[in-house]
């Protein structure tokens, strides 16, 4: 019963994999995996050597930590405060609602953003309102970023929510009583039950995003970006896309790919010894 | 059980306030896309439309309509969504069910649960396959775009468990009763695992509707695309050229109106489903997340 699925998982993920020859060869179509030229380790230095290879490297390493930080620190004071609420038909509403942009695709999402923040756009308009100039949030390099890390956030904080929800509901609330019969008060209770309660599943699910950190999040930039903010904006696969398949340097582009996998492959296996260590975490 | 001191107090009105204004925030965007599509042209043109529409009428969702090319879009997309969560979950429930046997019975069962685990871990990355499609010619079949990700690791692990919790019992009086594997996976199993079955389906979906970038990749004839591909194209990188469309059609397309009204089409199924998927996934994300 296992080898439909087999199958399937041989052909579409273990034989590319071989394909991965390509990033050592001169590869051209017409010769095949067989017939092209072997180079070594050259499209790996021409990566670490080419200066747009690099900016690429660096752009996609300052985008997802910043995603990583405040994705981190969103939801967790998120939490906090949707956990004191104690009207459960306000609690569910608010959490319905902040779930819903998860589930909606990037093309979707980047069609309605970049509408919105359009020159003068709804957001634009909204800050000239209050006297702000407008703001070029996609044609300009560091606003770009900015807003890829926000939206972002905004798509995701609701949806990585619920994990720390699931903690809090797990704090035993006799620690809660014993505080309160030593007279802390609610802040009090948070500084030092709620908080470090949380800790543990903040410390796991921040290092097991570790594992993404050469992720920029292709769905997002793809739909987001143009040539204007190539520079500070550009990430690995978009840069894989635009060069192996648009401009049809396939070797370049698998030893830029593979780079990005090996390195993800060492992140995923070192995070999830620290996450196993610092926490006992498990998953399989 | 709070002390109900006053600033314990405030805090809760302003977090009140807090809350609200964020999950608003969640909603506005779409409730303003929504409030362009139904507004007239010339209001929306000028940018004067925020969250109620001006000038109410359904002319952009007519055209959209109208417009062929995004009613073979919706038709394929639709098409792609239905065979790939029927093909998914079909290859899902078997392998979920043989590798939900314990080591006992299935003695290479850890060496399978590793060989899918590491296709989480570790790819061969776009290019490869690429080729790979190119070479299996299933460039511009509906094939390319449901076989790549029929097998989804982290569904397959979340049905594995599923399967674990059904009772032993069951399983073993349908075996004495003389039924095969299959007929206890079809007759035991998957009725049990009902919820777990649509969480999981409903996820596919979900994915299927809303993948866009195989489609760009594995698909070169703008007549086969998906609907998610076709409005990645035509809304958000504008590039008209891959539809062969005429100027009268090309005025329409570029109407901000009926973008509005194409975007919310594309959205619409996702708003429709999420009631049902939302029931389930919380249990569903926690038991893959926080297993112990």
């Amino acid at each position: 019963m296992l080898l439909p699925a087999v199958l399937i998982t041989i052909i579409f993920s273990y034989v590319p994999m071989g394909g991965l020859v390509m990033a050592f060869q001169n590869f051209k179509p017409y010769d095949g995996i067989w017939g092209s030229k072997f180079v070594g380790l050259e499209h790996f230095r021409y990566l670490f050597e080419y200066p747009d290879s690099k900016q690429v490297i660096i752009n996609t390493l300052v985008i997802s930590s910043l995603k990583i930080c405040f994705g981190l620190i969103v939801p967790f004071v998120f939490a906090i405060l949707l956990n004191e609420v104690r009207k459960m038909f306000f609690k569910r509403i608010v959490q319905t609602l902040v779930y819903l942009p998860h589930f909606i695709s990037w093309v979707i999402l980047g069609a309605i953003i970049s509408d919105m923040l359009n020159s003068n756009g709804l957001v634009n308009q909204t800050l000239q309102m209050f006297g702000i100039e407008p703001i070029f949030w996609l044609g300009e390099g560091n606003w770009f970023r900015f807003t890829l890390v926000v939206s972002d956030i905004w798509q995701n904080f609701g949806f990585n929510t619920i994990v720390f929800l699931a903690a809090l509901a797990g704090v035993n609330p006799s620690l809660y009583e014993a505080a309160e019969v030593d007279g802390a008060n609610r802040w009090k209770q948070t500084l030092y039950i709620t908080i470090p309660s949380m800790i543990p599943i903040a410390v796991v699910v921040g290092t097991l995003s570790l594992g993404n950190i050469l992720n920029g999040g292709f769905d997002q930039v793809f739909n987001l970006y143009n040539a204007l903010v190539y520079d500070k904006g550009d990430i690995i696969d978009t840069f894989v896309y635009r060069t192996a398949i648009l401009n049809g340097q396939y070797s370049f582009g698998t030893a830029v790919g593979m780079f990005k996998s090996v390195v993800g492959l060492i992140m995923i296996l070192i995070s999830y010894r620290l996450a196993y260590k610092f926490a006992g975490y498990r998953i399989f | 059980m709070y002390n109900r001191t006053t600033s314990y107090r405030i805090f809760t009105v302003i977090n009140y306030i807090l809350l609200t204004l964020v999950s608003i925030s969640c909603i506005l965007p779409l409730v303003h896309i929504l409030a362009v599509s139904f507004s007239g042209s010339a209001p929306a043109n000028a940018n004067l439309v925020t969250l109620i529409p001006i000038d109410f009428n359904t002319d952009a969702y007519a055209k959209t309509f109208n417009n062929p090319n995004f009613h073979r879009a919706l038709l394929i997309g639709i098409e792609r969504t239905l065979l790939g969560t029927v093909v998914s979950m079909v290859l899902l429930s078997l392998a979920a069910y043989a590798l939900s046997k314990d080591s006992h019975g299935f003695r290479s069962r850890s060496f399978y649960t590793w060989f899918f685990l590491f296709t989480m871990l570790f790819s061969g990355g776009i290019v490869p396959s690429y080729m790979l499609i190119r070479n299996l010619h299933l460039m511009n079949t509906i094939w390319a775009l449901v076989l790549p990700v029929a097998i989804n690791v982290f569904n397959m692990v979340l049905m594995m468990n599923f399967f674990r919790a059904v009772p032993k019992d069951l399983e073993e009086a349908a075996l004495l009763d003389g039924a095969g594997h299959f007929r206890t996976l079809i007759l035991v199993y998957l009725p049990v695992s009902m919820p777990a079955i649509a969480t999981i389906s409903l996820f596919t979906m979900v994915s299927h509707w809303n993948s866009w970038f195989d489609g760009l990749l594995y698909i070169s004839d703008y007549r086969k695309y998906p609907l998610s591909t076709f409005l990645q194209t035509i809304i958000v990188q504008q590039d008209f050229n891959k539809i062969n469309a005429d100027v009268n059609e090309l005025q329409n397309i570029s109407q901000r109106t009926v973008k509005a009204a194409q975007i919310f089409i594309g959205m619409l199924p996702i708003i429709l489903v999420y009631p049902f998927l939302q029931r389930y996934f919380v249990k569903g994300i926690i038991l893959g997340a926080v297993k112990e």
